[in-house]
């Protein structure tokens, strides 16, 4: 089976790219299922489930997002599977957009708001440095020289990845995306992350709520950049 | 670098088909699209800049010397056929002007150095002068497009040049159009305005969000140009008295 991670920042318009490729997809004979991971609430599927198409969600709830979508992969392709699917597309919710929840063999497609601004790109971190794809949507928004210098500052931050641009409303770059799918090898065996996700085993995971540092364990960074260590 | 621009024909919002199968624009020519608003003049300016090949709601495609561009032409701002003056001008870019020069011109495979010539050309066309300090949020509307224009002569020197209602920029509209046209360019403006829809040679007809028809500039329109480009000159005196804070005579 294929694997396509779909992460960006939210309000990008990864749901609307998505549903128009799913439909360039299943013109092509192929039979995508997909994974809607969400933190508290989505209605997502509901938007998915007219494609008529096999769709689950996962709510993460008090966890990360990108760790419980990592960790759930297995378990979302056995589903995939079952259903009858060739490939598993998995739309995350991203939070802090530190994590990169990309294994190697996925397709990784970072979707980022081309409205954002030409530093946005530099600021994103591995979840767009280590993706196969960027896809840059609202271009229509912005002058055709902004375009570009936000293309250039995309090709700055990730050299090899292939640019596509998108449009959610009209569909358009959709059926790229959909032949960059197509052309993808299926999974093999067992899979690692492209990049570590952050540090985060900390009392704050663990429910602390008293802001000050005394009461936190673990790995404590400074603002200096100085890390130390409590703890037993 | 010359080439043939075709237009093939698509559908209108509601998939009725375009009065036209196909529209050849050849180099050097300047063709207006004219209509009221909503009708469509942007979107097929759109269909244009990203060479549609039926993958844009209107299905219109753009055939570049007969034949369907690759996918690179289409995309790489280096291998770009196309510079665009648009409508949209917000830079929401958090840049100096000259930073944002630089990057433009690195992302067409242009150097760097090419920025002080735009900003310099920028400021024959508009009022107060555009700083290469300035953050780009700051420039006025004027200034905007009278760095866009100077842009797209210098560092987006393109075969094909599409134009979004130059006339309400509040630069001069007429050495704009012709920084822009240079030699043997396609030039594709959207106007409302008369002087410019009848200096093209032919002007394309929206409504609906289809091409209803092309009309040739007839002969008495020709001479019709000529008298408007008198009043416009006139206006244009007027404004620029006015704008300097002088009483006009």
């Amino acid at each position: 089976m294929k694997l396509v991670v779909v992460a960006g920042t939210p309000g990008s318009g990864k749901t609307s790219v998505l549903m128009h490729t799913v439909k360039d997809l299943k013109r092509s004979g192929l039979h995508p299922a997909l994974v809607k991971i969400d933190c508290m609430w989505t209605e997502d599927d509901v938007r998915f489930k007219r494609l008529e198409v096999p769709v689950s969600v996962g709510l993460s709830r008090d966890m990360c997002p990108d760790h419980y979508a990592i960790y759930n992969i297995d378990e979302m392709m056995e589903w995939a599977s079952a259903e009858g699917a060739d490939v598993l597309l998995n739309e995350t919710a991203g939070l802090c957009l530190r994590c990169a929840p990309y294994p190697d063999q996925c397709l990784a497609i970072c979707v980022i708001d081309a409205t954002t601004g030409p530093n946005t790109p530099l600021k994103i971190g591995p979840l767009l440095t280590t993706a196969d794809v960027t896809v840059m949507t609202k271009g229509d928004l912005i002058s055709q020289a902004e375009r570009e210098v936000f293309r250039e500052r995309i090709l700055e931050a990730n050299p090899g990845c292939r640019i596509v641009e998108a449009n959610g409303l009209s569909g358009k770059g959709s059926s790229e995306l959909a032949e960059i799918i197509l052309g993808w090898p299926d999974t093999t065996g067992e899979m690692v992350l492209r990049h570590n996700p952050p540090l985060a085993i900390c009392t704050l995971c663990t429910g602390e709520l008293r802001v000050s540092k005394e009461h936190h364990r673990g790995v404590l960074r400074h603002l200096n950049g100085f890390s130390e260590y409590t703890g037993e | 670098m010359s080439l043939k621009l075709t237009i093939k024909g698509g559908m209108d919002k509601d998939g009725n088909p375009d009065a036209v199968d196909e529209i050849e624009i050849e180099p050097g020519e300047i063709i207006g699209i004219v209509g009221p608003t909503g009708s469509g003049k942007s979107t097929l300016i759109a269909d244009i800049e990203q060479f549609a090949a039926r993958d844009t709601p209107s299905g219109r495609s753009i055939l570049i010397d007969g034949e369907e561009p690759d996918r690179e032409m289409r995309t790489d701002p280096r291998k770009k056929l196309v510079a665009q003056l648009s409508q949209n001008m917000h830079f929401l870019a958090d840049m100096s002007v000259e930073d944002f020069l630089r990057m433009h011109a690195k992302s067409r495979g242009k150097n760097g150095s090419t920025a002080s010539r735009v900003i310099e050309l920028a400021n024959t066309l508009t009022g107060e002068p555009i700083d290469p300090r300035h953050p780009l949020t700051i420039l006025s509307g004027g200034q905007s497009r009278a760095l866009m224009t100077a842009d797209i002569a210098v560092i987006s020197d393109s075969p094909i040049v599409l134009i979004d209602e130059i006339e309400n920029a509040g630069i001069r509209k007429q050495e704009a159009l012709r920084l822009l046209a240079g030699e043997g360019k396609i030039v594709v403006v959207v106007t409302h305005d008369p002087m410019l829809a009848l200096m093209a040679s032919r002007r394309i007809v929206m409504r609906n969000g289809g091409i209803t028809k092309v009309i040739c500039t007839t002969e008495h329109e020709h001479q019709v140009f000529r008298e408007i480009e008198q009043v416009d000159g006139w206006l244009t005196r007027l404004r620029e008295t006015l704008r300097q804070g002088e009483v006009v005579a």
